[in-house]
């Protein structure tokens, strides 16, 4: 893959990687009483293997002027892939700690293997890993089509798509060890959060680089959400994490916020990442993904430019809905309740869009589980922001803060739609990238369709009863005026609940690693077709019959 | 010092409501704006042709 | 030539513009005046900084990731004050970089856990949780028995804490270590120093019930025992609001 690299860039990739390598020695030899030693080396470790790749095809011959007449679908292709590792590992250990809360002495004795450490490796690995890694490869799909020209160079493409994993796998490696900042997804530490700054702005430069070379005058509105997700996720990147290091041989840093400060801080990132992570990103990708799959034109354009802006705009306000009843004033609550309100009507906006937009083409989602991927995801994108606008009213929010009814709201979002959206356009965009007809099997997708829909089902409603039943227990008061419930007593209600949990997180895994095979084996296809007929390179379908009916 | 902390907040709950309504108005006017139409409806379109590499 | 691709540059530049205008500006003016709450912040003179040794045990809380399932944010609810304590003040996380505050509660709140529990049963719950209680769900942490607390950087952690804004003073960061060990060895002759710089409330004791080891436990338990008595704002307050 990366033989397509010209001379200079071959220079640069070294270059890059050379630097790098000295990165990770100075945080190696710097950190070598420190769990950042490690970090160090295993930094040094990435970047000698890259020098080792880039030697290996340094001499071979240079890609001819004919690649600028292609798409570079390269650095998309591995971003697929990487998605799907990520996909089922993050969802094995999000599985795997489910069980620890029904058979807590599963942790092997080890700190690493522990319920504290694990979470937030399951968080990053399925936030950051799988949905981080389908963001960028289909952004760099998207983002060519839509603006009719190449990527602007072949090198960045490739520093961003493995700079952000090399950063995930810091994350990932370093709580295991212990390295955390404790900020809710934002636990990487200040090393690790450098780096993903760098990879974010060359990522931003990709985006305004390659628009500059478009040939359609106007600017598609999924590339609207995708400049917001990344320009966004820099900003609240870079002012949560402000933070003075221990010293520079130390992977500990102390956040410059503290106390209400930190809170209103924190949970302005952390109410964001949702927004423009894990919704205008995912937005980005089904108002491309959607309208191609399903062979017609977005219903309202007009809309989803109004809910762009809306989403843009409310979503900043309502951070503060997480820190209700807290020492956090009360004007900055309200206010924060006032636009989580106010939130459903883009939202809303934008889910009703996608669903209009299927209208007329019913029989299609009836017969192709991938459009039905798609569907079910913006069905669930309605029901998880009208549940979000809801557990923002402060009574209710009294009820269901701390409780499993936060963690199964989240999960609707991240199975439902996420998730569900992301399975969707992967399973279009495979056979598109790879050259084949269709899936290897559309049976398979059929399966991993059912087993995802009810594994989110499943898990959505236990965690919805548990979490209303937790909220009552801990607030219920007998005859006498006392609390009628222990802690303890609410514990012991959870056990089923957290059973049904961990089976239905197994089911969605199952139907993960499903997903995983069939596209593997899509790609051998693909790779050995191509083989077969290198001389008549077959031309790329829309998703099988999608082109012919684009015309009405 | 005290009453630093009252004016900013005073001039967060103002000017926040009037940029709200501003915004509003902006983004209606140019999603509704006639001579958009054409462009936001060559936009929709333009995603379902998908030639098969970039425009040279 | 030149001028086209000049018209289409600007779009995206104004479109790149124009996100950030409107997605920053939510943002400045909900937390911009935060950044002069301390004027709004109730007054607690009284309250004290974290000593080396309860920094230690919070970075070990934070290392093991307790916030996930432990709250440390008691709200103005009736049902929360009467199980946990006095609602939280924001004076009380003052010196708290990160805040703690949490998101969930798997187990219960710890703002308040202080005191609550004697060191022997913050030891035997730590070690296995199911001896003290058959239903937990908590991990055992039987390790931070057997682990040697580093001791050697606190001077370092204590400066960085200084530097965004701990009043830690000069003693404070150059007797980070002695203080750490001396404030778990009630024998040691370092034990002055601790209440001298921290206060005569201090709690000075062999929390792991071992006098001679300094372990992570005694960290973990040191810090365990101060939640919620940094400062008696909280107490106060409530008292004040009865009368």
């Amino acid at each position: 893959m990366i033989g397509q690299l010209t001379k200079t860039e071959r220079q640069y990739a070294l270059l890059i990687l050379l630097g790098l390598a000295l990165c990770g020695l100075m945080f190696g030899i710097a950190g070598n009483h420190d769990p950042l030693g490690v970090h160090g080396a295993l930094i040094g470790v990435a970047a000698l293997v890259g020098i080792f790749k880039v030697i290996s095809v340094y001499y071979d011959p240079e890609p001819g002027d004919e690649r600028l007449n292609r798409y570079y679908d390269d650095p998309t292709k591995f971003g697929i892939i990487l998605t799907m590792i990520w996909a089922v590992f993050g969802l094995l250990i999000g599985d795997w700690v489910a069980w620890l809360l029904v058979k807590p002495d599963f942790t092997l004795d080890a700190g690493w293997a522990s319920f504290g450490r694990l979470r937030p490796v399951h968080t990053t690995s399925v936030l950051f890993g799988f949905g981080g890694n389908a963001l960028i490869a289909t952004s760099y799909y998207v983002l060519q089509r839509t603006s009719r020209a190449r990527l602007a160079d072949q090198l960045s493409p490739w520093f961003v798509l493995l700079g952000y994993n090399l950063f995930c796998v810091l994350a990932v490696t370093g709580y295991m060890m212990g390295i955390t900042q404790s900020k809710e997804y934002a636990e990487p530490e200040w090393y690790a959060d450098i780096w993903l700054l760098v990879v974010w702005v060359v990522y931003f430069t990709i985006y305004l680089r390659t628009l500059a070379r478009r040939k359609e005058p106007h600017i598609y509105v999924a590339n609207w959400y995708y400049m917001a997700f990344i320009l966004v996720i820099a900003i609240l990147h870079i002012v949560n994490n402000l933070a003075v290091p221990v010293s520079f041989g130390s992977a500990k840093s102390y956040s410059l916020f503290s106390g209400v400060q930190d809170a209103m801080t924190e949970w302005w990132y952390g109410h964001n990442a949702v927004a423009f992570f894990l919704t205008a990103g995912f937005l980005g990708m089904m108002y491309y993904f959607l309208p191609v799959r399903a062979g017609r034109p977005i219903y309202s354009y007009r809309m989803s430019i109004i809910s762009f802006w809306g989403i843009t705009f409310f979503y900043m306000w309502a951070g503060s809905h997480h820190l209700h009843y807290t020492a956090l004033p009360q004007w900055v609550q309200t206010l924060g309740m006032t636009f989580s309100l106010m939130l459903l009507i883009p939202s809303w906006a934008s889910a009703g869009n996608a669903l209009l937009t299927l209208n007329g083409a019913w029989d299609k989602v009836r017969d192709d589980a991938t459009l039905r991927f798609m569907m079910v995801a913006a069905v669930f994108y309605g029901i998880t922001t009208f549940e979000g606008s809801f557990l923002a009213i402060r009574p209710v929010n009294s009820l269901s803060h701390y409780t499993d009814w936060t963690v199964g709201h989240v999960h609707a979002g991240a199975l439902g739609w996420v998730a569900m959206i992301t399975f969707g356009s992967i399973y279009a965009i495979v056979p598109w990238l790879w050259k084949t007809e269709r899936m290897y099997s559309p049976r398979l997708v059929e399966v991993h369709f059912w087993l995802a829909l009810a594994g989110a089902v499943v898990y959505v409603f236990a965690m919805w009863n548990s979490g209303i039943i937790q909220g009552l227990m801990w607030r219920t008061y007998n005859e006498s005026g006392t609390l009628a419930y222990t802690f303890v007593d609410s514990l012991i209600a959870m056990h089923p609940y957290y059973i049904a949990r961990a089976i239905g997180g197994l089911l969605f895994l199952i139907g993960a690693i499903i997903g995983a095979y069939n596209i593997w084996m899509t790609i051998r296809t693909g790779i050995r077709d191509v083989r077969d007929s290198a001389t008549d390179m077959p031309s790329p379908m829309l998703g099988g019959t999608t082109v012919l009916e684009s015309g009405e | 010092m005290d009453l630093e902390h009252a004016t900013l907040v005073r001039l967060s709950k103002s000017f926040g409501l009037f940029y709200l309504i501003a915004l509003s108005i902006i983004t209606v006017v140019y999603a509704y704006w006639p001579s958009n139409r054409k462009a936001f409806d060559r936009a929709a379109k333009s995603v379902l042709r998908n030639e098969d590499g970039p425009w040279r | 030539m030149f001028g086209l691709h000049y018209r289409l540059e600007r779009k995206a530049i104004g479109l790149t513009l124009g996100i950030i205008l409107v997605a920053s500006i939510g943002g400045l003016v909900e937390i911009a005046p935060l950044f002069t709450i301390h004027q709004t912040v109730e007054d607690a003179p009284d309250m004290r900084v974290y000593t080396p040794l309860e920094l230690a045990g919070r970075n070990i809380y934070i290392r093991e990731g307790c916030y996930a399932c432990h709250s440390q944010m008691i709200r103005t609810l009736r049902d929360e004050i009467e199980r946990y304590g006095p609602y939280s003040l924001a004076v009380e996380s003052k010196y708290d970089h990160p805040m703690l505050w949490g998101s969930k509660r798997t187990g219960p709140d710890l703002a308040r856990i202080g005191d609550k529990y004697s060191d022997e049963w913050h030891v035997a719950h730590l070690n296995n949780p199911r001896d003290v209680l058959s239903v937990s769900v908590m991990p055992a942490y039987s390790w931070l028995l057997k682990t040697t607390l580093r001791t050697d950087d606190l001077g370092a952690h204590l400066k960085a804490q200084r530097t965004v804004g701990v009043p830690y003073t000069d003693e404070m960061i150059a007797n980070a270590s002695r203080d750490a060990y001396g404030q778990a060895a009630p024998e040691s002759p370092y034990v002055d120093g601790v209440t001298q710089r921290y206060g005569k409330a201090t709690n000075v004791r062999a929390f792991d019930g071992k006098p001679g080891e300094l372990t992570e436990m005694d960290a973990l338990v040191a810090y365990l025992q101060v939640l919620g008595h940094l400062t008696d704002a909280a107490h106060k307050s409530v008292t004040n609001a009865v009368r």
